[in-house]
């Protein structure tokens, strides 16, 4: 009985290995290779530590780093702060599911999009100075640098805008696994105020389960690109987008470097990671100190209402950059201290050449492609996991969370070599394909992998589907698992086989987690910047890579119409998961809870 | 027709969960198996039917008619399982869950659709095929349930403590209705439960479960 899902479970093992762990594994390879010294296409292989040193000596790296770790840590300690807070405020006060909903938006809408919208509004010209115009009697655009200030505070507030809607999804979704609602009133009953019972007994229980989440914003966090060429300093940049900068230079032996910094990256997010978890430790340490000494005394309720207040504006400012995207895109005349333009037009909009037309077909091609087939692996690794009948092994849980922690520049590079060897990609890094021919065990085997595939599309395609599948993955486990066994045994006894119980039992009753997955899923293809840009070689253009490019020009109506467009195909397939199963499920009251 | 259980004991990591239980079910008969929570009955009924979770080792027999069914999974040992909660599938209506149960065997959309209505009007469910399950009351969810499980004409029944969430006015009509059923199908049923009210209307044997040091 037991091997009834044993070919399944081979299988789901095989693609992740080969399609998954090895590529990040061989990226990461190829890149410290090259931090090393060692770059077959520019003659050097001798292994030396001379990356490294140009590294140190290039004009900004340490303004660079310091930039990195402020901006990075201090979006995620934002993001979790104010999470928290306002969830302890919220929790009591409105039902889970209605709060997911007014997430949905923020959530769906790309980090480019949101950057690009954010920089509409914070700038001078934007619409918080056209507000305090009139006050301050401005006349003209105040002289500051709010947006690519020296500090990175644009960046840490785009950031946490994105990210802080993500946490508190999450921590929305741990309480309910937690009673939370007795444990309040038996802490309350003891004499602590609300705020306490929060920090000393739910927090607690909550961290363990969210911890990994909070890695992957943290990694995100110090380790993004798109964010940071819309919203971060640009000289020197923080260090992603200098390493970015710096595998794009036309000197092909600034690789060398480059890749030194792809590999101090990826040691800086393990670094910071790691020192998370130092800081749990010791506050465990402290905070056990603190519940045993049974203080009452001090309230955190002013606290955890600044931090909803806060919280509040935050996403209050997300939801205006939405807007201003929109409105820059239908602007014709729309002169300073005017909070709306004084006329209109669709200019902008018209597209007689196709270009945006293009972008959104390859865009929503590559989210419906990567998404079908995220869902498909995610499904049959679930359901792999159901026919053994075991739960999954930690090993395996890192294994989806992998691609994730791992900072993207410090594999994409060393990934696209690998490409490069096995003839897939274009010239990305021109002086290297020429001369790059396959050379060894591994470019032999990816060649044979990748013989059949042509075209930089089937390459962006399995990039993107590194990242959407951990999430679609990760989004469609828990209500995965809350199924009831017993309706799967009962529809056992009943004589139902395995593909029967699949196919005509667990998909449709668990119809809107797995279209919400969807959702997920193409919400995280069309964010896509990097994967895209790298193993597209620059050849496939998407809505995002259009709307970063387009974001250092200076035609907003162009830009507005982008990063619009980018939150459409999000937006409808959020919509999509909401309806579809609203109409099929319409006369059945137990699938109808937003619960599932 | 008989379920007998020879030597049958299911162990995990810890060892084995209790001594190991021979039993014989005649036809049309109820057997009770009682004993303390956490001793593994829900377990036992899983190890009979098929669907023992990863961890748990079974050894010993089950044979249903003279045959071995121990190492056939689930869905071919013809044997239906009825728990507290109805759990009728609920992207389902009433009658579509019935009609899930039926063998493949009875050809045609119609008298398919006829042996359903049959069985609902029998349960004292008519016109009820098109209904949300969700909306049915408790014990017409239980019935549904008993009818859906029968219709798969099954050659032996596991209740896992089937009227524990009944009210008491509803769990002696219901009960009634489940055991007159297994008389009248002539199938054995083994039932773990709680309540001494269930073993004595089920009438047959009551076996206690112990633990695996019990010195009995």
């Amino acid at each position: 009985m037991r091997s009834e899902g044993r070919l399944l479970r081979g299988l789901v093992l095989a693609v992740v290995a080969v399609g998954l762990i090895a590529p990040i594994a061989l990226g990461l390879w190829q890149t410290a290779r090259a931090a090393f010294g060692i770059l077959p296409a520019l003659g050097r292989d001798t292994l030396t530590l001379e990356p490294w040193r140009m590294l140190a000596a290039l004009p900004g790296f340490g303004t660079s780093l310091r930039l990195t770790l402020f901006t990075g840590l201090g979006a995620t300690v934002l993001a979790l702060v104010l999470a928290t807070g306002m969830c302890a405020t919220l929790q009591a006060r409105m039902r889970p599911a209605t709060f997911a909903r007014l997430l949905t938006p923020l959530l769906a809408v790309p980090h480019a999009a949101m950057a690009v919208g954010l920089a509409f509004v914070l700038a001078p010209s934007g619409w918080i100075a056209r507000a305090l115009a009139p006050l301050a009697g401005w006349g003209h655009p105040p002289d500051l640098a709010t947006v690519h200030d020296g500090w990175g505070l644009a960046l840490i507030a785009g950031l946490t805008v994105k990210e802080m809607p993500f946490l508190l999804l999450v921590i929305l979704s741990a309480l309910t696994q937690i009673p939370v609602a007795p444990q309040m009133a038996a802490g309350r009953a003891l004499g602590y105020g609300r705020g306490l019972v929060w920090i000393k007994i739910i927090m607690p229980q909550v961290w363990p389960l969210i911890r990994l989440p909070v890695w992957v914003v943290l990694a995100y966090a110090l380790s993004n690109v798109d964010m940071a060429i819309i919203l971060g300093p640009s000289n020197p940049p923080t260090l992603a987008l200098a390493v970015l900068r710096w595998f794009s230079d036309p000197d092909p032996t600034m690789i060398l470097p480059a890749s030194a910094g792809a590999i101090l990256q990826a040691a800086l997010v393990a670094l910071c990671i790691a020192a998370l978890w130092l800081a749990e430790r010791i506050a465990r340490r402290i905070g056990l100190w603190w519940l045993r000494r049974g203080g009452r005394g001090i309230s955190a309720e002013p606290g955890l209402w600044f931090a909803s207040l806060a919280a509040t504006t935050l996403m209050a400012l997300g939801i205006l950059a939405v807007l201003s995207l929109a409105v820059w895109s239908v602007a014709w005349r729309w002169s300073f201290p005017q909070l709306l333009p004084e006329s209109w037009s669709l200019q902008a909009w018209s597209d007689p050449a196709g270009l945006w037309l293009g972008a959104l077909v390859n865009t929503a091609g590559l989210a419906l492609i990567t998404t079908a087939l995220a869902l498909t692996l995610a499904i049959a690794w679930l359901e792999g996991e159901d026919r053994a009948r075991r739960g999954r092994a930690p090993w395996a849980e890192a294994l989806i969370y992998l691609p994730l922690l791992i900072p993207q520049i410090g594999f994409l590079y060393g990934l696209n070599v690998v490409f490069l060897r096995a003839g897939v990609s274009g010239d990305l890094l021109g002086g290297i394909s020429g001369t790059e021919m396959p050379g060894g065990f591994f470019g032999s085997v990816w060649r044979a992998l990748w013989s059949g595939v042509t075209g930089n599309f089937a390459a962006v395609i399995w990039g993107q589907s590194l990242f959407v599948f951990p999430y679609v993955m990760i989004a469609l486990s828990d209500p995965w698992r809350a199924l009831d066994r017993r309706v799967i045994s009962v529809a056992a006894a009943l004589g139902a086989g395995p593909w029967r119980r699949l196919v005509a039992v667990k998909l449709p009753i668990l119809l809107r987690p797995i279209l919400t997955a969807a959702a997920i899923g193409v919400a995280v293809s069309v964010a896509q910047y990097l994967p895209t840009l790298f193993l597209g070689a620059g050849r496939v253009v998407t809505l995002t890579t259009e709307a970063v490019t387009l974001s250092s020009g200076s035609d907003r109506r162009i830009t507005g119409v982008y990063a619009s467009l980018q939150a459409g195909p999000p937006l409808v397939a959020y919509f999509m998961a909401f309806a579809i199963p609203a109409l099929v499920h319409r006369n059945r009251r137990d699938l109808q809870g937003a619960g599932r | 027709m008989t379920l007998e259980l020879d030597a049958l004991c299911i162990r995990n990591a810890s060892g084995p969960l209790f001594r190991p239980l021979t039993l014989q079910v005649p036809k049309g008969q109820v057997v009770t198996v009682m004993g303390p929570s956490g001793i593994g009955k829900s377990t036992l009924l899983d190890g009979i039917g098929g669907h023992l979770a990863h961890g748990f080792h079974l050894s010993g027999a089950v044979r249903l008619n003279g045959r071995e069914v121990t190492h056939l999974p689930a869905e071919a040992r013809r044997i239906g399982l009825m728990f507290q909660d109805a759990l009728l599938f609920p992207h389902l209506s009433v009658g579509d869950n019935l009609a899930f149960g039926l063998p493949s065997h009875l050809k045609g959309r119609k008298p398919r659709r006829a042996a359903v209505e049959q069985a609902l009007d029998h349960a004292g469910l008519s016109g009820l095929y098109n209904r949300d399950p969700a909306t049915l009351s408790g014990g017409q969810r239980a019935r549904a349930a008993l009818m859906r499980t029968l219709l798969a004409e099954p050659l032996a029944l596991l209740l896992d403590e089937p009227f524990a969430k009944l009210d008491a006015a509803l769990r002696a009509d219901i009960r009634a209705f489940t055991f007159d059923h297994v008389r009248s199908q002539d199938i054995p049923a083994l039932m773990v439960t709680h309540d001494p009210e269930d073993a004595k209307a089920a009438g047959g044997e009551v076996v206690d479960l112990s633990g695996p040091g019990a010195d009995v």
